[in-house]
């Protein structure tokens, strides 16, 4: 893979804050009451964003993998933690999202670099690895809400299965093939209409870089296929080891 | 003795549901009355483990509730709830469903013609049955897997009078032709002694 390079100055950022005053300009005039929002976001987006590029600077430049799996684990802590908030109706939603996001993150990371798609450097890892652990983030928090929603709804008809004496696995198994399904769906979806209906972010990025469009095509599919790997895993993990936790060990229904 | 129910309390959300209720309840018909909020439901759920009591012991047949397998139990202590919450497809896939975990064969036709049904319901979607053919496709659901005990909530609530009398009906012949035990939950002290050859009052 050609490495390019490509020099952004400031003022260029600063002048592209004109779309911002022109979202914020739209906002007002129509009444959206979102300015203060845009402008939190806008703060937001330039606090992090800096604030990210100096820990990958430092990563890049220390140049050893602790480091990034320092890095990757973080993220996986507070991926589990964001996608809490979704999987309320879950209760202890934690320990399997973070179990999912670990095991999403750590099997897609290590098979892309055992079958010798990228390096073991920081300069692939890190940037791969927040793909990968962002999107299990969204999949498994999207499986556990409607986990969490189907349950509430059907405890009816799961408690009348488990009066047939089938086990909470046998009984909570539609609920569990259909919120894995809707974890999945949105990448599947997504990557059935790429490059028609949109450009996805790696390959914008490559094309603004200079990279051939050979090149972003390639490393776009390449992650396209390590995210629907990644997805899978951390929605299947979350929702098998949570439904677990609406049930007791004598197979009933848990009062929540 | 059937079961037998030695001070028995269970609490929900801090509030007692049940508290201190005692009964001894034989094989055959037993219903069980008593005004609605008594705890009428949850008592027939203590009795095939869907729940657990937090206070007292219960025994079936002697021994300790507690010491059965919860789903082994199930199979044969059945319950049919007050509503009916089949699985999505056709009446026999729900018949096929139950037997199965039963480890029992199953006679699709014999089976709907013990619960009051004709051939014809086999292949029909529950989904588009009414509440009164659903209760029997439960009822049905429930003799798929050759029980020893029915246990029965409120059968007959959602129905009209045409129904409720086909129901009640139902019951009464499937008492008279297998060794099944019956036990019922009703709000209705007539229909209790109708379908029962002894009525448990629950105090309110």
């Amino acid at each position: 893979m050609s490495t390019t390079s490509i020099h952004v100055e400031l003022w260029q950022v600063a002048a592209s804050l004109v779309l911002v005053a022109l979202a914020a300009a739209i906002s007002r005039w129509q009444r959206a009451d979102l300015e203060r929002d845009i402008l939190v976001a806008t703060g937001r987006s330039i606090v992090q964003l800096t604030l990210v590029g100096y820990a990958i600077k430092l990563i890049f430049e220390a140049d050893t993998i602790w480091l990034v799996l320092a890095l990757l684990a973080v993220m996986v802590f507070f991926g589990a933690v964001t996608a809490r908030h979704r999987a309320d109706k879950v209760p202890d939603s934690f320990g399997p999202l973070l179990i999912a996001l670990a095991l999403a993150g750590a099997s897609t990371l290590g098979l892309v670099v055992a079958l010798g798609i990228f390096d073991p450097t920081p300069r692939y890892l890190v940037p791969v690895g927040g793909m990968v652990i962002g999107n299990a983030m969204t999949a498994s928090a999207v499986a556990l809400n409607r986990l969490g929603d189907e349950m509430a709804d059907a405890r009816a008809r799961i408690e009348a299965t488990l009066a047939l004496g089938a086990t909470a696995r046998e009984a909570a198994a539609p609920i569990v093939r259909r919120a894995l399904r809707s974890g999945m769906i949105t990448l599947v979806d997504s990557t059935k209409t790429t490059g028609l209906i949109f450009f996805p972010g790696t390959m914008v990025g490559m094309l603004l870089a200079g990279a051939s469009p050979t090149d972003a095509v390639r490393l776009q599919l390449i992650l396209l296929y390590t995210l629907l790997g990644s997805v899978s895993i951390s929605a299947l993990v979350a929702t098998l080891l949570a439904y677990r936790h609406f049930f007791t060990p004598a197979a009933q229904l848990r009062e929540l | 003795m059937l079961f037998e129910l030695r001070e028995v309390g269970l609490d929900r959300g801090g509030r007692a549901v049940l508290d201190s209720f005692s009964a001894a309840i034989p094989e055959g018909a037993t219903a069980i009355v008593g005004p609605s909020g008594v705890g009428k439901s949850t008592l027939l759920r203590l009795l095939n483990r869907l729940a657990d009591p937090d206070r007292g012991e219960i025994f079936y047949r002697g021994r300790p509730l507690a010491e059965y397998e919860p789903l082994a139990l199930r199979r044969e202590v059945s319950l049919v709830p007050q509503l009916p919450a089949l699985l999505e497809g056709t009446v026999e896939s729900n018949l096929r469903y139950a037997a199965e975990l039963a480890g029992e064969e199953l006679d699709v036709e014999e089976t709907l013609a013990r619960a009051g049904l004709d051939p014809s319901f086999a292949g029909r979607d529950v989904a588009k049955l009414s509440v009164g053919e659903q209760q029997r496709a439960m009822l049905a659901r429930a003799l798929a897997q050759r029980p020893a005990v029915l246990l029965l909530d409120e059968p007959t609530s959602a129905l009209d009078h045409v129904a409720r009398d086909a129901v009640e009906a139902t019951l009464a012949r499937l008492r008279r032709e297998s060794d099944l035990s019956l036990v019922l939950v009703s709000h209705d002290p007539e229909q209790a002694r109708r379908l029962g050859d002894r009525v448990v009052e629950m105090p309110a």
